[in-house]
């Protein structure tokens, strides 16, 4: 997922633009979530209300497809999001090991934030990068063929 | 005529007239006279080779293809004598290597026959002129002014195309039923969801070689009556998402999309719509709730997408591979595309291979060839040089297969007689090092995960298996287990809604066939032979060997390791955590897991 989040910005006023580019239709439902997600880094409880009103859906039915996605998200990250892959490629071509020295050096598990909100640990299914396995990605920087000693360094790299 | 045995073509975009491209060329032209070389070599004007950034010149010089980078005027003689006149490289002056070298596709291997992915790397994918230079839409121009849809349909049965998703459906028959279906507007997909873990041979056709995707669209829109289409591409795909929509535009452009294309009369509107992070997607009925809007969660069939698709008209779901194919077999005849292949699967297919073994990427071989051929000849074999334990084809739905089917020539019907699938083209290898229980397990976390939740033999059975393989991987494994798990298995894949269901147990079920001795061992002896599963083995440090470098000890990152420099060292095993990086850092190779 990609996370550009604009300080200050009016969530009602956020959603009424998009629908009205993108148009009130069903079928623009997961498009518009999208962007909500990209922008505000999330989809909050406020989103879905409004869009359920702009686009009339039930919010019980934008709240089930908001949380059935896997790229959107329902809840706040951390200013950084740390996205590893965790399928069989990666893990065999020696994630197993990165994935363990990435939790020891954030202290954080699967899902989790720091209590500093700087960093949120997710996993992530297959980018279609396997040829580089292991991969990780940070906001929207990939790395690939990571081993356990270049974990410090990539996450000096971040604020 | 005139023949020349040399080409020289010197970049004049506007940067390159700017730092003085014609000068150059005169300056060429002049010394080829002063030389007698002017009826052999001809300087000609190209696009822009090269890095905007340096002062001089790029020219490519043919047939041998060599870029020559930074030239000034007073390089020219030089240049001349060197390359033309004594038949040598002009060293000075190539293009240092930070050549860029493509760790997913490299140079076609012997064996390998690409038409899928012939362009990929080879053309500029934002470049629509590019892939026409290369007889782009040439075969949709055939298609709209000389045969007509069922002249199409016909093509594409006779060359024995099968859709490239895994099915293996014959996709001429697809079409047929689309174009014979009621319906107000008809529907074009192309699944672009490459959710398999491993596969990237879609992605990169996607990224490399989007006209191939269209143009096979059109045709196949063209054949099956629709105007209407959309690509579904996975979100974790950004670039292939937004290299396919500026293909769009430009081919709309260019005329060949849209209404009225190259003036048949024909209309064809093409549209991406995003997934959003859900493997499931990749099942058709589930791909189509996606672009509806909704849950991704499929729906039985009948009726099929054919007769009921997208909101409730017929459509026609074909993989990006399955498309990307049909431009050739139109412009190459359906006959040059049966010939290759083996038995019913005709054709080439694309193999992504990941895992341990040396060349991972992607390669495109015709169908036939073994996989011994391809996971030791064309991948080079084993890393390490440690040895093969298994290779698991087609994704998270597939099979894993040990060394006795290496020599299984690679095609639909071979790989589901051996309990796999051919499913994406995925090839995940794996060495002696493998537990074959963890990778079983490994597989179901996927499953469970992905799965939608809709129909309980695959959401509860799933997690039921999973519940099960940690268990064993624990150490907590009990004798029935092993029945259990053949029974459950059994269950979801008779009675699952979707696709997803039905294969998830594959991976159990083939190991428990293929390896029965590991998950005995996990059970009866608690023990792992191939030594991964954490609960089951013990790091250990060989007195014999241990020199007291203390390396271990500085790089465990739960301090479980303690002595004296120069002192045998010991580690905790109520602290350890079994990471490994001890085991990998020792230089003494003193630690032993037991």
């Amino acid at each position: 997922m990609s996370i550009e989040v604009k300080e200050g910005r009016d969530i009602r006023k956020v959603v009424r633009d998009l629908v009205r580019e993108y148009g009130e239709e069903k079928a623009e439902l997961i498009p518009i979530l999208h962007e909500v997600n990209r922008e505000m880094g999330y989809i909050s409880d406020e989103a879905i209300v409004e869009l359920s009103e702009l686009m009339n859906i039930p919010s019980s039915h934008i709240y089930s497809v908001a949380t059935f996605y896997r790229m959107l998200s329902t809840e706040p990250h951390g200013r950084h999001v740390i996205q590893f892959c965790e399928s069989a490629p990666c893990h065999v071509a020696g994630g197993r090991q990165v994935w363990q020295k990435l939790q020891n050096e954030l202290g954080l598990k699967k899902g989790e934030t720091s209590d500093d909100d700087k960093w949120t640990l997710l996993t992530t299914s297959c980018l279609g990068l396997c040829g580089v396995g292991p991969v990780m990605v940070i906001d929207n920087d990939i790395y690939g063929n990571v081993t356990p000693d270049q974990v410090p360094g990539i996450l000096a790299n971040y604020e | 005529m005139a023949y020349f045995r040399s080409h020289v073509l010197v970049s004049v975009d506007p940067v390159c007239v700017e730092k003085g491209a014609y000068k150059l060329i005169d300056a060429l032209q002049d010394e080829l006279v002063k030389q007698g070389l002017v009826d052999e070599v001809q300087v000609l004007e190209t696009s822009r080779i090269g890095d905007p950034e340096t002062e001089g010149i790029d020219l490519m010089v043919y047939p041998e293809a060599v870029h020559y980078t930074n030239l000034t005027l007073d390089d020219v003689p030089y240049l001349v004598e060197e390359h033309f006149l004594k038949g040598r490289v002009a060293e000075r002056y190539i293009r240092e290597s930070e050549a860029f070298t493509d760790e997913e596709l490299s140079a076609p291997q012997s064996k390998e026959v690409r038409i899928v992915l012939k362009n990929i790397g080879e053309i500029d994918p934002l470049n629509i002129e590019e892939y026409i230079a290369r007889d782009g839409y040439m075969a949709l121009g055939r298609v709209l002014t000389e045969m007509s849809p069922e002249d199409t349909i016909q093509e594409v049965l006779k060359s024995g195309l099968r859709g490239r998703g895994g099915a293996g459906f014959p996709t001429g028959l697809k079409w047929r039923f689309i174009r014979n279906a009621d319906g107000d507007e008809k529907y074009m997909i192309c699944n672009a969801d490459e959710g398999d873990p491993g596969a990237f041979a879609n992605r990169r056709v996607l990224e490399g070689d989007p006209h191939s995707v269209i143009e096979g669209m059109i045709i196949a829109a063209y054949a099956a009556g629709s105007n209407k289409g959309y690509i579904y591409c996975r979100a974790e795909y950004p670039i292939a998402v937004r290299t396919m929509k500026t293909a769009i535009e430009q081919a709309r452009n260019f005329g060949l999309l849209g209404d009225d294309i190259l003036g048949s009369g024909f209309s064809f509107e093409l549209e991406v719509r995003m997934g959003a992070g859900a493997f499931v997607c990749g099942e058709e009925t589930a791909l189509m709730a996606s672009i509806e809007g909704k849950r991704g969660e499929p729906r039985p069939r009948p009726p099929f997408p054919a007769q009921k698709g997208l909101w409730e008209e017929p459509s026609n779901i074909n993989n990006v591979e399955t498309y990307a194919n049909v431009p050739q077999i139109i412009l190459n005849g359906a006959d040059w595309f049966a010939d290759l292949g083996y038995k019913k699967s005709t054709g080439t297919k694309t193999f992504s291979m990941a895992g341990d073994v040396i060349n991972t990427g992607l390669i495109e071989v015709p169908f036939g060839i073994t996989l011994r051929e391809i996971i030791f000849d064309v991948g080079g074999g084993i890393k390490e040089d440690k040895k093969f334990k298994a290779v698991q084809t087609g994704g998270p739905m597939g099979g894993c297969l040990p060394e006795a089917f290496l020599d299984l020539p690679m095609d639909y019907e071979a790989l589901a007689e051996a309990g796999s699938i051919l499913g994406s083209g995925g090839l995940v290898v794996m060495d002696e090092d493998t537990c074959m229980v963890d990778i079983a397990r490994f597989f179901m976390e996927f499953t469970q995960d992905e799965s939608c939740g809709k129909c309980t033999p695959c959401r509860v059975g799933t997690r039921r298996i999973l519940e099960i393989l940690t268990g064993i991987c624990e150490g907590k494994g009990k004798p029935e287990d092993i029945d259990t798990l053949r029974n459950l298995c059994d269950q979801i894949n008779e009675n699952s809604l979707c696709g997803l269901g039905k294969g998830a147990p594959n991976p159990v079920k083939s190991t428990l066939e293929h390896f029965l001795d590991e998950y005995e061992a996990h059970i009866y002896e608690k023990r792992c032979p191939a030594k991964v599963c954490k609960s089951l083995i013990r790091f250990e440090i060989i007195d014999g060997l241990c020199t007291g470098c203390t390396l271990c000890a500085r790089n465990c990152p739960v301090d479980a390791i303690t002595g004296e420099r120069r002192q045998t060292h010991v580690i905790d095993p109520d602290i350890c955590i079994k990471c490994g990086i001890c085991e990998q850092i020792c230089p003494y190779d003193a630690i032993e897991i037991k």
